[in-house]
């Protein structure tokens, strides 16, 4: 099922991101990270806590300021144009949530972008489909801060998926995530690479999606350490309720603290 | 009967309408993004507005010194409104402290330039607490074209604005203008603040945008549908208000708080009995059903 290298070789890569810089609060956090991804390919970004993966791509979706010699979206220079083929799911639920949100007004938000300040037509059918694709359409009319950890996260992808993106980057889409969720995320995300999509994913273990990764960037500190084969599956590491007491020894690169590497909660 | 023929209480009834309608509007969108008092904030420096236009008609001699007050208070409203949306965008301040420069700032200065006016601080009275009583039909005019602006941007871009208070960063990826949007949410603030402080006064406006809100809140599952319902109770509440005071010497736009506050407890402790109750009901199923088992077993 891999068609991707074909489809890479005739298009131009998903993203090619070249010197990509962010500072937050006086600090630089990106060192000038070079970072591509391919049609029909799914590349996980990888390291441990404060190694910046997760504000690379925060950086490349565009929702942090940063600066960089390039970024291309499909082969042409990152723009709001090119935001609708673009899928993004972040690591939680947004600021708000003051009100009460259904499952199924998250996801029809992801229908809105450049130019499109309303749904288009037949959005509560795609809504509703997306959220059915991720196993969750029984919760569509319930209250989104209502439901458990995975269905939350299963929310989000859909949001990201009702989008039909091209290019879907999601941010540690397994943290806190029940068994079931995790396979429907990785089932999920493994028909949108076979279908062709570029699939990115900020991971901290691969656990439950080992057998998708085509390729790791590891960071460290804000700088690219390792790129090319995933590091080997840890296991039981990704999945959750794990309790991490012992230190690690074959991981890709050591980490910066004894606590880089702890399973967030 | 006869009261509904009186033009003051027809001006009253339609202001108490249109701001209990409008007023649930924008405060939804300040609930969700956790900025209920965003409305005190902009509401702070609408005073000093009041005073400013007041300032300005006494300068310029006007028979009518507080002619310019409301258009004062929409200039001074709108530009805090934008002013705290680009501090906080920016990450200048944080929210809270922004808030607090915009408490003290409006109202000391909005009893300095009443005083530079030549006026007392019983001239502020009527804008602190609201004077429906006292609203002209040019008043009404006023209030029916915010309220229009309001219902107009407030819902019609409501999609819009729900994904950008909902989840600002996912907002940024679909390549909604975020900076925009943001914006239009605190420029609305500031034309409900001025529609509504005829009614209940600066003090107090913020409770006639967030009340409904926490009330609908308690019932409702679904964003859109916690704003409509908070639409429904924001005129109850203002027409019910208005009305009590049509018989009893009370200030309406106290009593209008009042009033939300009491009903916001009384379906709070409704909701709370009502899950008690569903809690104990599925316990006592429960029990019987393992006893049924224990006997058949």
């Amino acid at each position: 099922m891999h068609v991707a290298d074909n489809s890479a070789a005739a298009t131009p890569p998903a993203l090619v991101a070249r010197g990509v810089r962010v500072r937050l609060g006086g600090h630089e956090i990106l060192h000038g990270v070079d970072f591509d991804a391919h049609h029909g390919q799914a590349v996980a970004v990888m390291g441990g806590n404060g190694s910046g993966k997760s504000t690379l791509v925060r950086a490349v979706v565009g929702a942090i300021p940063s600066t960089a010699e390039t970024i291309e979206v499909f082969g042409e220079p990152r723009s709001r144009k090119h935001a609708h083929r673009v899928g993004y799911v972040p690591q939680r639920m947004g600021a708000g949530s003051g009100v009460s949100a259904t499952a199924l007004e998250v996801v029809t938000s992801g229908l809105l972008g450049a130019g499109r300040l309303r749904p288009p037509r037949g959005a509560r059918a795609r809504a509703l489909a997306a959220l059915e694709d991720l196993g969750v359409e029984a919760q569509a009319h319930k209250d989104v801060s209502t439901l458990s950890g995975g269905q939350q996260q299963r929310v989000l992808i859909a949001r990201a998926m009702v989008r039909e993106p091209e290019l879907l980057i999601l941010d540690e889409p397994m943290a806190g995530v029940d068994v079931p969720s995790q396979e429907a995320l990785a089932a999920a995300l493994q028909r949108k690479r076979d279908a062709g999509g570029a699939v990115v994913i900020v991971l901290h273990e691969l656990g439950a999606l080992a057998s998708l990764i085509d390729h790791a960037v590891v960071l460290e500190h804000g700088c690219v350490t390792h790129v090319g084969e995933p590091p080997r599956a840890l296991g039981v590491h990704a999945l959750p309720g794990h309790d991490h007491d012992h230190a690690h020894t074959d991981v890709p690169e050591p980490p910066a603290s004894p606590f880089a590497w702890e399973v967030r909660k | 009967m006869s009261l509904l023929t009186d033009p003051i209480v027809q001006r009253m009834l339609l202001v108490a309408i249109m701001v209990g309608a409008t007023a649930p509007i924008v405060g939804t969108y300040l609930v969700h993004r956790r900025m209920a008092l965003l409305g005190d904030g902009i509401g702070h420096v609408a005073l000093a507005g009041v005073a400013a236009g007041w300032l300005a008609g006494s300068w310029a001699g006007l028979a009518q010194k507080d002619a310019l007050a409301i258009p004062g208070a929409i200039v001074f409203a709108i530009t805090g409104a934008v002013v705290i949306e680009r501090m906080r965008a920016r990450g200048i301040a944080a929210a809270d402290v922004i808030m607090a420069i915009m408490f003290y700032g409006g109202i000391a200065s909005g009893v300095l330039l009443i005083s530079m006016a030549g006026g007392s601080n019983a001239n502020l009275m009527g804008y602190l607490f609201g004077s429906i009583s006292t609203v002209s039909w040019d008043d009404v005019w006023v209030t029916v074209i915010m309220a229009v602006i309001i219902l107009v941007i407030g819902l019609g871009l409501r999609p819009a604005l729900f994904a950008v208070t909902h989840d600002q960063e996912f907002a940024f990826s679909t390549g909604l203008p975020v900076g925009a949007l943001n914006m239009v949410v605190a420029v609305l603030s500031a034309v409900t603040i001025t529609a509504s402080m005829r009614v209940v006064g600066v003090l107090l406006v913020s409770g006639l945008m967030i009340l409904p809100v926490a009330i609908s809140q308690l019932i409702t599952r679904s964003f859109s549908k916690t704003m409509t319902f908070a639409m429904v109770i924001g005129v109850v509440l203002c027409v019910t208000g208005v009305g009590i005071t049509l018989f009893h010497n009370l200030q309406p736009g106290a009593l209008i708080v009042v009033l939300g506050v009491l009903l916001y407890v009384v379906v709070a402790s409704g909701v709370a009995l009502l899950k008690k109750h569903r809690h104990r009901r599925d316990s006592a199923a429960l029990r019987a059903d393992l006893r049924d088992q224990e006997a058949s077993a």
